[in-house]
């Protein structure tokens, strides 16, 4: 952690000392504040009551809007006072499950602020007495406070310094006697380390404050001070407050704005061996290393000299930790999100209006700008130079799913037609109409609001305007008053100045030896038989105008006639795979409904014809191959369903070898494992968009088969890649099956062009996702879904304007399933900004995340993973460097303050670092990394939000009767009670975990076994019992299928058990096998790369 | 002479063998200076009813060199039980089987009746016969429909364990297996790409890795079979799945748009259908039969591009090195051809469309296998259908007419030597002791392949004497020749079929008379025109015209009666008087003469005259034409314009057309429906006999000729006129008035003017 590296040659002790004493200890009082400001993470809730509490003592939280500024003034205010606040602020956001649990009254606290507000001063006390807590305040507060502590001009320097030896800070602690007691208790430096985490610090200085100054006191102003922080919200940006900004040390001051966190704590040294011993264990289990770097918080006296020396990581021993729940929880800024947002519609008629999170449930209204399930951006008010822009280093990003589905409630865009003339359009930048576009003379021209160019209005188009400029018919016309909206294309839009035809789905079968012997083919046909019937359907059409096609293959291709006119269905066999050509004209694509009978035959057929094969070779480029100049002899787009199973050996165009080589992990030639083996593929999926062939693969791996090679051609076409290694119909029919249907029943729109417009000043410069672009502006799309997104990156290139802001424009041209030609638009409009601090205030982390994910997961193929990584955290720091020094309110560099926007952000990219992709476990195959990365390049934010950090679902403490889902628990090891239950997904997993000590009746009613060593570990379906539990589970169980566009197959794991390895994985807060750091140590080197920046 | 034509007669009837010369000079200068080469027309397989063959084996001189058989010719010792090889003198002792051999009790072989015997061979696997259809599908609805029809008729005709196969084109080949329940399979080919064989048999599945043959080898035996044959199945198992599939061909779905030719992938087809034979049965009997409706317009072996506005070359294009896919399709139908060739198949095209479809560059496939050339406007015609249909008939054992992968061994006493053979056939490459270095026609070889032939298939063959002035040959010696053909007959069995023929030497200074008495006109001519041909096939045709005039000179000045300088005087003997007269309608016959025909028509006709026996070549060099009038019964009339009269009938032969002409009387009265009243029965009579005996040739021949029904003036009279002697012409006017004859609108020299040249010619001391 920065703590370490605190590189304060000063002698560590003064500051760290400082620190930590200053909690305690009056004398540091001054420094006490300064430490709380570390707290800021407790922030949160905390802070905000802190501040407006505060306000009264310190200063003003008034002051600007973001928390952290206000902050430091807080802590100018009064550095005590300031504390309470925070300790209870740090309770609410630290409420981890343990130190719940030890809070006993305030064990709440997690739940919504509010309630931790309460709760926290009971929580306080908890925490305080939790040695954890204390330490972590301790920690950060050495950290933060060290730096804070500026007190001791000389901390800053050492600020961190101190982080290292626990031991040391164990020294330290003497000072107080509490802390004294702490080490002792602690006596495992992990626990202190684990207290750390940031977050804690907060509370543990409002912990050790309220001990030491006013408890109580605090704890009173918190309750307001949180609801206040809604209202403030505006500092905050978010009711969650001003928790955001955690700042480190400057406590005192700090405090007021309820974000820091001060080491205070001097906590109830009582308290703390309660913790102590349970964290402990867990600690150790999970953290074992990672707390070297957290020592160092724990600024030891003795340290000092420590500091010299190991300033870095080495200070094993006496870690000390953040606590845990002192740091901005996901869970926490979620829920509130939902309390404080999923009521009111979100209304999208403001301009720079920040919506919902994704995890939030709300209703969209649409008034002139596109609703966020289409379009979410990272911020919503842009700088307005890019000189700002490049100080901030926060990526101007939009993510757009153009062809998202919608909940019921909201109506699909409405289908405009401005007839022959086709849609308006400005004449010299080519946007399409919009509700912003103004109307001027009268209404005969209007002027372009991308481009500013001034156009007639056709005359058919011709309508008058009321007084205030607007027209007449705003409200009648789609175009003129919503945010999204769909244009008939006239036969300009068309191929060829060809209406399309309406498209075609080929599905491709392996039928070599493997996929015989699995089963699968004998199942695919079967469901096949059925699932022909749900083909995609415009409208109210009555059948669907797509037209089917079968081909079967393994190192020879094998395509089938048939035609309704024919008795028998006839196979063509084509074995000239180097040179591939489509045998047959007529035929070959056929109407399901007129030809049922040949198509039922032929499948029955299929399973029985291949049964003796022998065949293992396949081939795959040559099999694309066939279905493009299929599709391309029709003359119509199409998906063609590819299902494969083995690396294409046989002699063909693309042939690949087994390059597998897990050598190559973090070495430079790292990327090559990500990059296709030959251009055979990349040629091919040019060919497949031009004639609007999209490819979805499903795959059914036993061994490696270079699915970075085989995925690029569904990723550069639009299409899907779906993965089901060591394929058993037993274990993985319902999955595949699920997938399936859901995949070829999903609308999709064909032959896709996508163009983002923007106003002057701004230009989309990058894009990323499932797409291929032949020029640099415009994203070809052979195929579009409504799971497919494209994350848009924006550059400046020239001033904007604060008035006018920014607008995008998404024009989306597409053929629909019945062959129509559509342009679909979505408008929207951003704020621009001269004042950072208002960057800083409407950023969405989400979408921030799900930008960074693919920037880096597409930096891969290029860069070795660890500068990706290094790029990654540079980035982050340097847009926490930048509010740090812009935004927030001057303190102590000691202190880590977070804007309130992105006080997830560290937690989040820690997850996106750890990921497989960048940071590949041992049993992490390159497959499954591959694999991974082409899946996140296209997923929206919500799917990258869950998919980072996973959500963990106690399934036993709320109470049975509740309909609703229990309420998430952070995805750390810390949080899992053994006497419980868990679910755990992240989009693409399920896992059902299984506490050792969970009572038996759970155990009867959910496994109808006695005994939790009679449940079978892997276990992958759960039996249907008639009991109250076992029904809420299986239904929540088909509730979280139900939220994702995958089936998450279920994989029951026992505590302690083998399979729990696998599980572990997924609790994103810990420190992971492969060296992943934990949340508090990642934070706390997030915090030493700012100072760092700072300095 | 009479002794001679009936030696000629009876040796051919016998033998199957007609010598240009039946004393042959006995060195090599004086057989030279004879003009007509030494050579011979062979049928190796005769049809002899009255030959039945013998259930042994030959038995072979032991000289490795040799292996000549046992025949007539040999000196036998009884009491040792030892023969000399008459063409080696290599002693021999007889094989143990032959124990009981002596003067009285001799074997088949040594008797001079015998000296054509059939040796039926027993060992060695038989396999079944196979054929192989190579069907277009870029036809007109009714075409193919008749085609399928056609193909569907043939499966009842062929034997029931016989093997058969379909491969259909158009833009696309595919391999029809044969064997599949409930679906029907195939594989299919891109027309555009020529592959190799190892491919086509590779993407076939007809060669199996190596490793699964080892895991699988107890299950090999069994597997074997069925993967050879998935796509050669015998009739009688498959016939009602191949009658279905074949009903439900359809024609080639692929859109031709207008002004374009469908795309038809002939060469790629062949190819298949070559590797996959030469895969699955190579040296088996095996047909391929390809039945194309137009040219091949794509891939390798194209012939012409798919845009309509660019035709198919002409004779015109050829000569000015127009014709820019030519030589690369007629290389790639060569390649074929001979790998076809070494493996003992044969391929037969059916080629049935207006316009040309591309014979010139395919013609080889037909030529150097021995399979059969058809040529006919369309597959729904009664000149293709009974055409394919008498492929199939029967001898009189009841077995196809038909043999396969023949090889023609010749074998010669020590004065001659073996220059070349002309027929359908290809050099095995054996060099030995009696070839010869000159080579006329196919040379360098004493052995050549014919991968199949019928009854009539004849070749000629050339020799070249050796022997040296200064060697004479004792009184009486002869000199020998033997064939040995080794086929499988259509029963499948092994055979060979031995000729033995002996002549005797004559010296030329001495005995020119005796040489001269013996030369065979007929057989003469054919082997001429058969080089001609040859030669015209490889070089410029006014070239071959010239050469074909001075040796007709050379041979008048050689055997004629003269008086130098005096044109008056000439005079041939009976033996030679016919042989210029052949040889000016050899110049005016389509096989010289390019004039007025296509190129694919040239090669057709080319194709049939180097196959045909030597009545059928005579009839083809110099047509028959026979009048019927109420002046007394049919008879034979000169190939002349003056036959042509009003109150005849004509009916002229030229082997490939039929042509039946009435006079001008005869029309008009036919028109006036005489023949409808009673009273002129007669008339009927006269206008149905050369009908009847039309329909006796046509019942006859192969390929079936076309049928022309014609008239005075009628426009397909222009047949009948193109062939006769022009002996009137617009330019002897005066003729006119004469009773007899119609003027031919022709520069081409008559007959008369023809023969009074090469009279001064021959008379003269210049040449």
């Amino acid at each position: 952690m920065n703590v370490n590296q605190s590189i304060p040659p000063v002698p560590p002790f003064g500051q760290p000392q400082p620190v930590y004493p200053g909690y305690h200890q009056s004398s540091y009082s001054g420094q006490s504040g300064s430490t709380a400001p570390a707290i800021p993470y407790g922030a949160y809730n905390g802070p905000v009551p802190a501040y407006q509490q505060t306000p009264p003592q310190g200063i003003s939280r008034a002051l600007p809007s973001s928390g952290a500024p206000p902050a430091s003034t807080a802590q100018a205010a009064c550095g005590q006072v300031a504390y309470g606040q925070f300790g209870q602020g740090d309770v609410q956001n630290g409420p981890s499950s343990t130190v719940q649990m030890q809070r006993l009254p305030g064990s709440q606290p997690f739940g919504s602020p509010l309630a931790p507000v309460g709760s926290q001063p009971a929580v306080l006390q908890p925490y305080g007495p939790p040695p954890t807590s204390t330490q972590v305040t301790a920690q950060l507060a050495g950290m933060q406070i060290s730096g804070a502590v500026a007190p001791a001009p000389p901390s800053s320097g050492l600020g961190y310094g101190p982080p290292t030896s626990l031991a040391s800070a164990s020294g330290s602690f003497p000072n107080s006697g509490l802390y004294g007691s702490y080490p002792q208790g602690q006596a495992s430096p992990i626990s202190q380390a684990q207290g750390h985490p940031g977050i804690q610090t907060p509370q543990q200085s409002a912990l050790s404050q309220a001990s030491s100054f006013t408890p109580p006191a605090s704890g009173g102003p918190r309750l307001p001070s949180m609801t206040g922080p809604l209202l403030p919200g505006q500092d905050f940006g978010g009711p969650s407050v001003s928790q955001p900004n955690h700042v480190s040390s400057p406590p005192p001051q700090a405090l007021p704005p309820g974000t820091q966190m001060t080491g205070s704590l001097g906590p109830p040294p009582p308290m703390h061996s309660p913790q102590q011993p349970g964290y402990q264990p867990q600690q150790n289990g999970s953290f074992g290393s990672a707390r070297g770097p957290q020592p160092n918080y724990g600024s030891p006296y003795p340290a000092a000299p420590t500091f010299g020396s190991q300033p870095g990581p080495p200070q094993p021993l006496p870690p000390k930790r953040l606590d845990p729940d002192a740091i901005p929880s996901p869970i926490q800024v979620i829920e509130d999100d939902r309390n404080n947002r999923g009521t009111e519609p979100f209304v999208t008629g403001v301009r720079g209006q920040v919506p919902p999170l994704v995890t939030t449930n709300f209703l969209v209204k649409d008034q002139g700008n596109a609703s966020p399930r289409y379009i979410r951006c990272t911020s919503y008010n842009i700088p307005c130079t890019s000189d700002m822009a490049k100080q901030a280093q926060v990526p101007l990003a939009a993510v757009i799913k153009p062809l998202a589905r919608l909940p019921p409630d909201e109506a699909s865009p409405y289908v405009v037609d401005h007839g022959e003339s086709g849609p308006l359009r400005c004449n010299r930048c080519k946007a399409y109409m919009c509700p912003f576009m103004q109307f001027i003379e009268g209404g005969r021209r209007f002027q372009c609001c991308f481009c500013s160019c001034i156009n007639d209005v056709p005359p058919q188009y011709f309508q008058h305007l009321d007084h205030t400029g607007k027209r007449v018919d705003a409200y009648d016309r789609p175009e003129l008053s919503l945010g999204s909206y769909e244009f008939l294309a006239t036969v300009d839009y068309c191929k060829n100045n060809k209406f399309p035809s309406p498209p075609a789905f080929i599905f491709m079968i392996d039928v070599s030896y493997n996929a015989i012997r699995t089963g699968l083919v004998r199942l695919l046909c079967e469901e096949l038989k059925s699932l022909l019937d749900f083909l995609p359907r415009e409208g109210g059409a009555e059948e669907s105008a797509i037209r089917v096609g079968f081909v079967t293959y393994n190192k020879v291709l094998h395509f089938y006639n048939v035609k309704s006119s024919l008795a028998q269905p006839q196979m063509m066999v084509v074995s000239d795979v180097a040179d591939m050509f489509v045998p047959l004209l007529d035929g070959f694509l056929v109407n399901v409904s007129e030809s049922r009978a040949v198509i039922t035959s032929l499948l029955d057929q299929i399973p029985e014809m291949f049964a003796d094969t022998r065949e293992t070779e396949t081939v795959f480029v040559p099999v694309i191959q066939a279905g493009m100049e299929a599709l391309k002899a029709a003359e119509c787009a199409g998906k063609l369903f590819l299902f494969h199973t083995s690396l294409p050996i046989a002699e063909a165009p693309g042939k690949l070898k087994n390059r597998d080589d897990r050598k190559l992990i973090n070495t430079d030639k790292e990327k090559t494992l990500f990059q296709p083996q030959t251009g055979a593929y990349q040629t091919l999926a040019k060919e497949c968009v031009a004639q609007g062939c999209c490819i979805d693969l499903f795959l059914f791996p036993n061994q490696y088969v270079d699915v970075a090679t085989l995925s690029v051609v569904p990723q550069l076409t639009g299409g899907s890649v779906y993965k089901y290694a060591c394929f058993q119909v037993e274990n993985d029919q319902e999955r595949f099956l699920s997938d399936l249907r859901r995949d070829v029943q999903k609308v999709v729109g064909f032959d896709a062009v996508m163009r983002v417009r923007t106003s002057t000043g701004i230009r989309a410069v990058d894009f990323f996702g499932a797409f291929y672009m032949s020029n640099t502006t415009d994203v070809e799309l052979a195929g579009l879904d409504g799971d497919k997104t494209v994350t848009v990156e924006f550059k400046h290139d020239d001033r904007l304007n604060e008035e006018s802001g920014a607008l995008l424009q998404c024009a989306l041209l597409y053929t629909s399933c019945a062959g129509q030609r559509r342009l679909r638009i979505h408008n929207l409009a951003l704020n621009c900004c001269t004042q950072l601090a208002d960057l800083y205030r409407n950023c969405e982390t989400d979408t921030l995340i799900n930008y960074m994910a693919k920037f880096a997961y597409r930096g891969v193929l290029n860069s070795p993973v660890k500068a990706v990584r290094d790029t990654l955290i540079t980035q982050c720091a340097q847009i926490l460097a930048c509010y740090r020094k812009n935004c927030a309110s001057p303190s102590s560099t000691g202190q880590l303050i977070l804007p309130e926007c992105m006080k997830l952000l560290p937690v989040y990219l820690n997850c996106v670092l750890k990921s497989d992709v960048l940071q590949p476990g041992a049993e992490v195959t390159t497959d499954d990394r591959a694999y991974v990365r082409q899946l996140v390049t296209s997923m929206d934010v919500a799917e990258t939000n869950v998919f980072f950090y996973p959500r963990l679902l106690p399934l036993t403490k709320s109470p049975i009767e509740s309909t609703t889902e229990p309420p998430a628990v952070r995805a750390s090891e810390e949080r899992l009670s053994n006497g419980d239950i868990y679910l755990l997904e992240n989009g693409l997993n399920l896992f059902l975990w299984v506490g050792a000590s969970v009572q038996q009746g759970v155990v009867q009613s959910l496994f109808s076994v006695s005994s939790f060593s009679q449940i079978t570990s892997g276990l992958s379906v759960l039996p249907v019992l008639d009991n109250p539990l076992s029904k809420k589970v299986r239904g929540l169980i088909d509730s979280l299928r139900a939220q994702r566009s995958r089936y998450m197959k279920l994989i029951v794991v026992k505590q302690e058990d083998k399979l729990e390895m696998l599980f572990k994985h997924f609790l994103v807060e810990d420190k992971s096998l492969s060296g992943g750091a934990s949340y508090v140590d990642f934070l706390c080197h997030m915090h030493k790369e700012i100072r760092q920046l700072l300095s | 002479m009479a002794t001679y034509l009936e030696f000629i007669q009876q040796n051919e009837e016998r033998d199957g063998v007609r010598f240009s010369w039946n004393v042959w000079p006995s060195s090599r200068l004086e057989a030279t200076r004879m003009v007509v080469p030494l050579a011979c027309l062979l049928t190796p397989l005769k049809e002899r009813p009255d030959l039945p063959p013998v259930q042994y084996e030959p038995v072979l001189c032991s000289r490795p060199t040799c292996k000549a058989v046992l025949n007539p010719l040999c000196q036998v010792d009884y009491r040792a039980k030892l023969w000399a090889c008459n063409f080696c003198f290599q002693r021999n002792q007889f094989p143990p089987a032959y124990g009981g051999i002596s003067e009285v009790n001799q074997p088949a072989e040594l008797m001079p009746q015998f000296s054509t015997i059939e040796y039926m061979i027993q060992r060695g696997a038989q396999s079944p016969l196979i054929f192989l259809y190579v069907v277009d599908t870029c036809l007109e609805e009714d075409d193919l429909q008749a085609l399928k029809e056609s193909l569907q008729m043939s499966l009842s005709l062929l034997p029931p364990d016989a093997l058969v196969g379909l491969i259909t084109f158009g833009r696309m080949v595919q391999v029809h297996e044969l064997s599949c329940e409930g679906i029907s399979k195939s594989y299919v080919f891109r027309g555009t790409k020529d592959l190799t064989a190892k491919q086509i048999q590779d993407m076939l599945g007809l060669t199996k890795p190596a490793t699964p043959m080892q895991q699988a080898r107890p299950a090999q035996p069994q597997e074997h079979p069925s993967v050879s044959s998935r796509f050669l199945q015998p009739v009688h198992k498959i016939d009602m799945n191949l009658t279905d599939l074949l009903g439900e061909l359809q024609r080639d779905p692929w859109p031709v748009t207008q002004g374009k030719r469908p795309l038809r992938s002939t060469g790629v087809a062949l190819s298949i259908a070559v590797g996959l034979l030469e895969g699955t049965f190579p040296n088996t009997g095996a047909r391929i039969m390809l039945f194309t409706g137009g040219p091949p317009t794509q891939g390798p072996g194209m012939v012409v591009g798919d845009e309509l506005k660019i035709p198919i070359r002409s004779w015109h294009d050829i000569e000015k090195d127009n014709a820019r896919f030519m030589k690369k399709a007629t290389k790639h139908y060569e390649m074929l051809a001979n790998r076809t060739a070494a493996n003992g198949h044969c391929i037969d095209i059916y080629a049935c469309a207006l316009d040309q479809t591309g014979l010139l560059e395919m013609k080889c496939c037909a030529n150097l296998t021995g399979g059969y050339m058809v040529m006919g406007d369309s597959f729904n015609t009664s000149l293709f259908k009974q055409t394919f249909q008498r492929i199939f008939t029967k001898d009189f054992n009841g077995d196809f007419r038909m043999a396969f992968g023949a090889t023609l061994d010749v074998k010669t006493s020590r004065e001659l030597k073996i220059a070349g053979a002309i027929g359908p056939c290809v050099s095995l490459n054996v060099k030995g002791p009696c070839v010869s270095e000159n080579e006329l026609g196919v040379g360098g070889t004493s052995q050549w392949k014919i991968c199949g032939l019928d009854p009539t298939s004849t070749l000629g063959i050339y020799f070249e004497v050796v022997n040296q002035h200064n060697a004479p040959i004792p009184q009486g010696g002869r000199g020998a020749i033997q064939f040995v053909t080794r086929y499988q007959h259509s029963s499948t069995q092994r055979r060979i079929r031995v000729t033995t023929i002996a002549r005797n030497w004559a010296d030329a200074q001495t005995q020119l008379r005796h040489i001269e008495a013996a030369f065979d006109q007929e057989a003469a001519a054919v082997l001429m025109a058969r080089l001609g041909v040859f030669r015209a096939e490889s070089e410029e045709g006014p070239d071959v015209l010239r050469w074909l005039d001075r040796q007709l000179i050379r041979l008048c000045q050689k055997f004629g009666q003269y008086n130098k300088e005096d044109p008056a005087s000439f005079r041939l003997s009976d033996s030679f008087s016919l042989y210029p007269q052949f040889m000016f309608h050899l110049r005016r016959s389509p096989f010289l003469q390019v004039f007025n025909n296509s190129p694919d028509e040239s090669s057709y006709y080319r194709h049939h005259f180097a196959r045909q026996d030597l009545t059928q070549s005579l009839i083809m060099i110099q047509p028959i034409l026979y009048s019927y009038s109420f002046h007394g019964p049919p008879e034979p009339v000169l190939l002349d314009s003056s036959s042509i009269l009003a109150d005849r009938i004509l009916l002229m032969d030229t082997f490939f057309q039929i042509v039946i002409y009435l006079g001008e009387t005869i029309a008009q009265w036919r028109k006036a429906g005489y023949q409808d009243m009673p009273e002129y029965e007669n008339f009927k009579h006269l206008l149905q006999a050369p009908l009847d005996d039309a329909q006796e040739i046509l019942q006859a021949r192969f390929p079936m000729p076309r049928y022309i029904n014609t008239e005075h003036g009628g426009s397909q009279a222009r047949f009948l006129l193109s062939k006769v002697n022009p002996s009137q012409t617009h330019n002897n006017h005066y003729a006119w008035g004469q009773e007899t004859g119609a003027p031919i609108l022709t520069d081409d020299v008559s007959l008369q003017v023809f023969m009074d040249h090469l009279k001064k010619l021959a008379v003269s001391s210049a040449c």
